[in-house]
């Protein structure tokens, strides 16, 4: 699973969790693989990305290489800058861990790079 | 002032006829192109004769169309073939000169449609095309320029007419993506499930969507990820989403008649690797559709899917019918939690909210909605 994919993940549909948001991780097995750059998607997706939960996580699974803690202005043009963000949005892949709710402390399994967000029938 | 409007013929692939119409409109607003019909389509037939301002915009819209086979400049239509050569004889010399230079090779390709010809019968076609003023020399492969010349002798393959309906020449200028189908052929990806999408159907759905470079894309219900692939073939970054935890970790019971056990490395990724989209995928996740788990302001440029019908994939979603149900502590680890049933029209209601929350403005949902053809009409789909 991707930081990109993280940053996009919430618990809150869980019965008792009003915003579960962000999830914890805990990885056992980070793979980082080189993925194409495309710097347009890359400044397309940063407005939609919730740089601090990025920054964190980044940070949680020692994964950080330099990653600014803030997005820097005029970042469509800042190449160095976009490089970075790729790197942390799309190039690490946690292979196996696992996605904490941050409410109820609910543990959701990452398998071979495939979260498990499945919902016992008493959570729902 | 504006340049004139020039004629063309687009010919058709004579499968999935009913998706031609929403494929050509999604792609003409999709690149914002403008194309009028010269004759009102017929629906039966295999070609379109069109009207564009510009050929670069003919070509970009069939450089993105699985439906069409080619396209061409068309010189020339008539009901019968004396009619089409006599046509072609009055065609304005300085349009074609450009095409006839010394320089430039050529070909004449003869084509009969729904009626078989012998090569010398072909030939002699060939010949009576002696008069056009080409001066390059011939070239059979990749010529710079490519001459067309189409009998169209119906649809009905076992009981054609003695003359063509129809006959056209032309200018040759593209080809669709008709290769792209065999590319991404289910017979040798390498992870399929039981009920994978046919790769033409899924990049007919990616076009409908209008998935462009750089768009996210999402299919909720994802199985063995075909539509990803489309969606990934036009430059989408995508997602998945599937209750199935076997499904997605490649481990039901394989789907190829002589295959005993999944390979070990079978996965949605693969297939991406296979066909060299690895950087557009995202993720997939074992999710129940109905308890999404996306942020509340995540934003799809598109999501395409195939929801299960309860026919051939089950309609489930996680939950109980027993009250007050909870789960041990004792076997949290090892639970697997009880299904219940995901009524289609829940699951439709779902997707229409999801998509309404979801998807950007003006971002498309494309999906399959069964119906029994005998009770179907269009006020269906309103209730």
């Amino acid at each position: 699973m991707k930081l990109l994919t993280h940053n996009m993940l919430t618990s809150k549909c869980m019965k008792v969790v009003t915003v579960g948001y962000p999830l914890g991780i805990n990885a056992s097995d980070v793979r980082v693989s080189e993925v194409d750059f495309n710097p347009d998607f890359v400044a397309k997706i940063i407005p939609k990305v919730d740089w601090n939960v990025l920054y964190n996580a980044a940070q949680s699974i020692g994964q950080l290489e330099g990653l600014p803690k803030d997005v820097v202005e005029n970042y469509e043009n800042d190449h160095e800058f976009l490089k970075k963000a790729h790197h942390a949005l799309l190039e690490i892949d946690i292979i196996n861990g696992e996605l904490i709710c941050p409410e109820t402390g609910r543990k959701f399994p990452i398998n071979n790079g495939i979260p498990n967000l499945l919902l016992n029938e008493d959570e729902v | 002032m504006n340049k004139p409007w020039k004629k063309y013929l687009l010919w058709f692939a004579q499968e999935h006829i009913e998706f031609r119409f929403e494929e050509i409109d999604s792609l003409l607003s999709m690149f914002q192109i403008k194309m009028r019909h010269f004759k009102e389509p017929d629906n039966t037939a295999p070609y379109w004769i069109v009207e564009f301002e510009s050929e670069s915009d003919l070509k970009r819209l069939v450089s993105r169309s699985v439906s069409i086979r080619s396209c061409m400049e068309l010189w020339a239509h008539a009901k019968d073939i004396q009619s089409l050569h006599c046509q072609l004889q009055n065609f304005p010399k300085q349009l074609m000169e450009p095409y006839f230079q010394p320089h430039l090779s050529f070909k004449i390709e003869v084509e009969t449609f729904c009626r078989h010809f012998s090569q010398k019968e072909k030939i002699n076609k060939l010949e009576s095309f002696s008069y056009l003023p080409v001066q390059g020399p011939v070239k059979l492969k990749d010529p710079d320029v490519c001459l067309h010349y189409i009998e169209y002798y119906g649809t009905r393959a076992n009981d054609p007419p003695e003359n063509p309906y129809d006959v056209f020449f032309g200018r040759w200028i593209a080809n669709g993506l008709r290769q792209l189908i065999r590319k991404l052929s289910l017979k040798t990806r390498k992870f399929i499930g039981n009920t994978s999408m046919d790769p033409q159907l899924s990049l007919l759905m990616a076009n409908q969507a209008q998935v462009k470079d750089g768009d996210i894309v999402l299919d909720p219900f994802v199985g063995s990820g075909s539509l990803l692939v489309a969606a990934a073939e036009f430059g989408g970054f995508v997602l998945g989403g599937d209750i199935d935890y076997l499904m997605l970790h490649a481990r039901t019971r394989p789907s190829r008649i002589k295959q005993k056990e999944r390979a070990a490395d079978e996965s949605i990724k693969a297939n991406m690797e296979q066909y060299n989209l690895q950087h557009k995928y995202l993720d997939v996740l074992i999710n129940d559709f109905a308890s999404s788990f996306w942020r509340d302001d995540v934003e799809f440029d598109s999501i395409i899917t195939d929801p299960p019908y309860g026919i051939r994939e089950a309609t489930e979603r996680v939950g109980t019918s027993k009250e007050n149900f909870t789960v041990s502590e004792k076997h949290l680890p090892t639970h697997i939690p009880a299904k219940i049933e995901y009524g289609i029209s829940s699951i439709y209601n779902d997707l229409l909210k999801f998509a309404a929350k979801h998807l950007r403005l003006g971002g498309r949902l494309v999906c399959w909605f069964p119906v029994f053809r005998e009770d179907y009409s269009e006020a269906v789909n309103k209730s």
